[in-house]
């Protein structure tokens, strides 16, 4: 994967999120839902180090994970307009989904609390001798649970094939991470469990790449977890209601100007800005066709609501 | 085939049973492997079986239950180990938000086929932080199911089951039953999670207890037998899958109903079961459903003082004799 290909993947993140807020303020969309517009370029940087096998466990800001792990966009549309979509039947929504089918392990929306799960996807990696890996992103508030510290010891002692992206945005939900640790970066933890720690541009997805593929190569090899810390920033509010009067003024502006999409027309030649508008036409086209899909779809019947709480 | 085994002994050999016929199982936990249990649960087991298949970890609950969750969907079956059920607390969000919901969130399509094993109750001297019977919390939570074997023989039939279940399965021993003996049928096939049984048959009042409460109703019975009281004792086994037509065939033999259980009255699972029998047996109730419980109070350290509050046989046989009328 290369340029135009990482610019598709995240053009069509982009869209699906920008799809979906307009989808909310129409009043498809039940529940809130935690956007990742501006951090494309980390979910699309690391899964492109990852091979079929590879277990991926994100956050409820994962929507760009699950389409960078290669999940399909009607069914995610679906499951986030709470019809019976082929992923979860609505019982998930926005911030649990997951898809077994590609290894995406899932969402989670307690914070910090994917990665002992992430841990255990290393650990059946590690005992079956499957050779995968298992990447667990978090935010940068997610350092600071007790879950994480727990899980990152734990997967340092038992040396598990495990890969720890902090998508670092500044914000830990919507107060500033620097009022929030006393640590400028959070890889300065990293030695604390014994593990490597790296920071990263976290919007340059060949950035991302090189970094988490270090990460993956180490844990296939046996060698145990790092962490990888990616900056970046978020163009838009924690969750969907959210209308960020604790940003200061021109933050966003100016995180718009270093954003990874823009950043990639910026630098493209005309020849290269013309592939770039195609592809965004394609993306658009198909992100679309999605969502009329998606409404094709019945809501789930009430009557199986009872379903799956036992096999 | 029967052999006489302590319950703590049934325990390992179920544990044994699961390493050994089960290649996708784990066995972790703090204190586990090297050591062997604190109380001697695994012990051998490491030796045997080796570091891949057992274990020890950090002093982290909630990180090795999310661990075990994580290695359950991926294709393991694993058994963790909470060394006292009082520790649970720390990882309430496994139980509740993770292990409990990911098959419902998935719509079925991930698993978790995991057994948390804790043992739980008093014992003299043990504080407040290490005497719960946390039971109804887990019972409390869809997605869980929850046993709490009350003889050795049950020590090892359900924890097999716990093991071959493709549910998550919560397995609550009582520390207290540890050195009791009894016979262990070993080659008994596994059975699958559920049932409650009749332990002694009666008459005139049906009494639901599980866990050490279980020997208590027990005791109870025979020293109302001696008075002309004939009590039936039911064993619950297990509060999910709750077996709610084995208690209301009972009471509709009996007339009346007394629940124990060592766990704090309010809240208790035994409100559970009253609710059930005052909507289900109301029109073979001849008297008010009677609780046997501690009162809501923390447990208290001293003897003495714990004396006053874990209920015994006395308490079932005095909320016997209310319900009974005598």
């Amino acid at each position: 994967m290369g340029l135009p290909d990482d610019y598709r993947l995240m053009a069509r993140i982009r869209r699906f999120e920008e799809r979906l807020t307009a989808l909310k303020d129409d009043g498809e969309i039940p529940g809130s839902i935690h956007l990742c517009n501006g951090q494309e370029a980390i979910p699309v940087g690391a899964c492109r180090t990852l091979r079929d096998g590879d277990h991926v466990t994100a956050t409820y800001r994962g929507h760009g994970w699950a389409l960078a792990r290669g999940v399909d966009l009607t069914g995610l549309f679906a499951e986030m307009m709470g019809r019976d979509s082929a992923l979860c039947g609505g019982r998930a929504a926005s911030p649990y989904l997951s898809d077994p089918g590609r290894w995406f392990v899932g969402e989670n929306s307690i914070v910090g609390a994917g990665v002992p799960v992430a841990a255990g996807a290393a650990l059946t990696a590690q005992r079956t001798g499957s050779g995968a890996v298992s990447l667990v992103s978090i935010g940068d508030g997610a350092m600071n649970q007790g879950n994480v510290h727990e899980a990152l010891n734990l997967a340092a002692v038992l040396d598990l094939p495990l890969v720890l992206v902090v998508e670092n945005n500044v914000y830990s939900e919507m107060s500033r991470i620097e009022d929030m640790v006393r640590v400028r970066q959070l890889t300065e933890r990293a030695p604390g469990y014994g593990v490597p720690g790296r920071v990263v541009d976290g919007n340059d997805p060949d950035a991302v790449a090189e970094a988490v593929g270090e990460a993956v190569a180490r844990a296939r090899e046996g060698s145990g977890p790092s962490i990888v810390e990616a900056m970046t920033e978020r163009l838009v509010g924690h969750y969907s209601g959210d209308a960020q009067h604790y940003r200061p003024a021109g933050e966003i502006a100016a995180a718009r100007e270093r954003e990874p999409l823009v950043r990639i027309r910026r630098a493209a030649d005309p020849a290269l800005a013309a592939q770039l508008d195609a592809i965004d036409a394609e993306v658009a086209a198909e992100v679309e066709a999605a969502v009329t899909a998606a409404r094709a779809l019945p809501f789930p019947d009430p009557a199986t609501v009872k379903e799956h709480v036992y096999v | 085939m029967s052999e006489s085994l302590r319950y703590i002994q049934a325990v390992n050999a179920a544990l044994t049973w699961a390493l050994d016929t089960r290649e996708d199982t784990v066995y972790f936990g703090e204190d586990v492997a090297l050591p062997g249990g604190p109380f001697g649960a695994t012990k051998g087991l490491h030796k045997r079986f080796g570091s891949t298949r057992i274990f020890d970890t950090p002093i982290s609950e909630s990180g090795f239950l999310g661990m075990a969750l994580g290695a359950a969907m991926t294709g393991l079956r694993p058994i963790a180990e909470i060394m006292y059920a009082d520790f649970s607390f720390v990882a309430m969000d496994q139980f509740v938000n993770q292990i409990s919901t990911i098959r419902y969130a998935s719509n079925g399509r991930w698993r978790a086929p995991l057994v948390v094993r804790m043992q739980q109750g008093y014992s003299p001297g043990a504080c407040a932080q290490h005497s719960h019977s946390p039971e109804a919390y887990f019972a409390h939570t869809p997605g869980l199911r929850v046993g709490l074997p009350a003889t050795p023989d049950d020590a090892y039939q359900m924890l097999r089951s716990a093991v071959a279940s493709d549910d998550p399965v919560v397995i609550a021993e009582a520390r207290m039953l540890y050195p009791t003996r009894g016979p262990v049928r070993t080659d008994a096939p596994v059975e699958p999670v559920g049932g409650a049984r009749v332990v002694r048959p009666g008459t005139d009042v049906t009494v639901v207890a599980w866990s050490r409460m279980v020997s208590a109703a027990l005791d109870a019975a025979g020293r109302l037998a001696e008075e002309g009281i004939s009590a039936e004792v039911v064993d619950l086994r297990w509060l999910n899958p709750l077996d709610f037509d084995t208690v209301a065939a009972s009471v509709a033999r009996t007339g009346r109903l007394v629940v124990a259980h060592e766990a704090n009255l309010t809240g208790g699972f035994g409100a559970e079961i009253a609710a059930r029998a005052a909507t289900e047996c109301f029109a073979d109730l001849r008297a008010p459903v009677a609780r046997v419980a501690a009162p809501d109070v923390p447990m208290p350290a001293a003897p003495t003082l714990q004396a006053a509050v874990v209920p015994e046989a006395a308490d079932v046989v005095a909320a016997v004799r209310r319900t009974v009328g005598r």
